[in-house]
């Protein structure tokens, strides 16, 4: 890797992403000024004003790092992506957005046609006689005005440009992305491919699991808001469903040290292929009752299956999104 | 603690499964049986020369308990029309409980794959013992028909287009939203 002349130049870029992960690295507070003081930031564009252009203008190659976070949606961001891809010597996907597709990859469950319909005329807050919709140009007093092309189908980072590590979580752990700046600034490169965080389950990092039982039965699963919740036994053994068995761990159990189930946000370990089937698998074993009906009625307290084991991964899922007829 | 490449970060590469029109479509279903009940069944009808609809492809597991839904999900992603699970009868297994486990998960997993626009009748589950060849062969021919009937599973983007998604420049091909929108200007929110 060559090494560019003064500091090394990072960049920071958001696709299809809530604002959450830009939130994440502000939270880093005083811990990020170390940082901050030793690289050259060439894009951010919540907090500094760098254009497109500043970027082309650079050579390729000349970024050390850049750091996306988001899912990939419109011709705009596989754009900008494959524009960052091209002048940095890494790429590292930050959040779960950027890894898996995230909860924008939800949309994959409809087409830019049904997104449309949802967001533009049929919501109960949108106001629309016209029903006016996103034209790719269009000709307002005069001007000729474009927009971004709207894909169908959501993806994932790694699946529209090569990327070199993922930062995963929704939005990733403080310690989570000190540990992953840490590493990729010690000079020695984990193999490409590698998820900055701990290869390991959340239930690990839980300070219930003592309380987790070895032999689970469940005969019924119930939500958050249905029940109180005991603040220091296993979530799994109260009958909800915590996804922390078939979760990376990093985040120090964040979700249920706040008396609230995992909900899978730092995707699968190393060895899943898909997370929400491993998922599924896990969490099905331990239904209680031999017979259909038995096991349905259980089932029946899952409302919402795929945005239950898919809430975060749906566009990296070895099926990618809904099949529509 | 850091580890291996990890295969969430580039999408795993497809099959290009080739596409076959719906005159000649031969389904392809992906069986999986366990090594002590179902896959005996199907050894006994291959030993008695029974004949089954050949489109079942077997895949030897040890227990029904041992199928991950992973497995399954790689086979529709792969190019399966169908797929079918087989265990030994509730009781029977070798293991004691797994065919209860496969039963729980193949309940879940059928929902799921019906959420993401798979018919129900593409995973079947079914209870086979060694002895009970006959009704392999009636099962196999079974879906072998049904799924036939159903036509090829087209999964809408197959993972080798992602890289090259198409159409993103289009307008909304709806005749519907777009009807009297299409034809006035539109003022970009
Ligand atoms: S299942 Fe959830 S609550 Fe129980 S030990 Fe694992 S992470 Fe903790
Ligand atoms: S507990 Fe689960 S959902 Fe919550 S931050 Fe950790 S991995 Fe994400
Ligand atoms: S050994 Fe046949 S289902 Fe377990």
């Amino acid at each position: 890797m060559t090494k560019p002349e003064g500091k090394p130049k990072v960049a920071f870029y958001w696709c299809a992403s809530c604002g959450g992960c830009e939130e994440a690295v502000v939270d880093l507070a005083e811990g990020i000024l170390d940082v901050v003081g030793a690289v050259d930031i060439v894009m951010w564009p919540v907090a500094l004003d760098f254009k497109r252009a500043d970027i082309e203008a650079m050579p390729d190659g000349s970024i050390l790092a850049s750091f996306i976070n988001g899912a990939i949606r419109t011709t705009e961001q596989e754009e900008m992506a494959s524009l960052l891809r091209r002048k940095s010597q890494l790429v590292i996907a930050f959040g779960a957005c950027s890894q898996l597709g995230g909860i924008p990859g939800l949309a994959n469950l409809y087409d830019r046609e049904g997104v449309y319909r949802a967001a533009y005329l049929e919501s109960p807050s949108t106001e629309n006689p016209e029903g006016t919709l996103p034209r790719l140009r269009s000709r307002e007093n005069g001007y000729d005005l474009s927009l971004p092309g709207f894909y169908d189908t959501v993806r994932a980072l790694g699946q529209v440009i090569d990327v070199d590590y993922a930062i995963p979580g929704c939005a990733p752990h403080p310690k989570v992305i000190q540990a992953a700046v840490a590493t990729l600034l010690s000079g020695e490169l984990p193999p490409k491919g590698t998820v900055l965080a701990p290869d390991q389950a959340v239930c690990e990092e839980c300070p219930r699991r003592e309380s987790k039982p070895l032999d689970l039965s469940i005969s019924e699963f119930k939500r958050p808001h249905e029940v109180i919740i005991d603040e220091e036994t296993c979530l799994l053994a109260q009958g909800l469903l915590c996804l922390g068995p078939a979760t990376r761990a990093g985040c120090d159990a964040a979700c249920v040290c706040g008396n609230m189930p995992c909900s899978g946000c730092s995707g699968p370990t190393s060895r899943v292929l898909d997370h929400g089937a491993k998922a599924i698998s896990g969490i099905a074993s331990l239904i209680g009752g031999d017979d259909e009906e038995a096991i349905d009625s259980v089932l029946d307290g899952i409302p919402d299956p795929v945005g239950t084991f898919y809430r975060y991964g749906l566009p990296a899922s070895l099926l990618r999104r809904k099949t529509l007829s | 603690m850091l580890e291996q490449a990890d295969s969430t970060v580039q999408a795993p590469q497809a099959d290009l499964t080739s596409q076959t029109s719906a005159e000649d479509f031969e389904p392809r279903i992906v069986a999986l049986f366990c090594n002590w009940c179902t896959y005996m069944a199907a050894d006994l009808a291959g030993t008695s020369r029974m004949r089954y609809a050949p489109n079942v492809r077997v895949v030897r597991v040890m227990c029904s308990g041992r199928i991950d839904p992973q497995f399954v999900m790689h086979a529709f992603a792969r190019g399966a029309d169908g797929v079918l699970i087989g265990g030994c009868h509730p009781g029977d297994c070798h293991y004691q409980e797994g065919n209860y486990k496969a039963l729980r998960r193949f309940r879940l997993l059928r929902r799921v794959i019906e959420s993401l626009g798979i018919e129900r009748e593409r995973l079947r589950l079914e209870w086979i013992s060694a002895s009970e060849a006959d009704r392999l062969r009636k099962v196999a021919d079974e879906m072998a028909a049904d799924i036939r009937a159903l036509g090829p599973l087209q999964l809408s983007i197959p993972a080798e287009e992602f890289r090259n998604a198409e159409g993103a420049g289009a307008e909304i091909p709806s005749p519907e939203i777009a009807g009297e929108t299409a034809a006035k200007e539109v003022a970009v929110p």
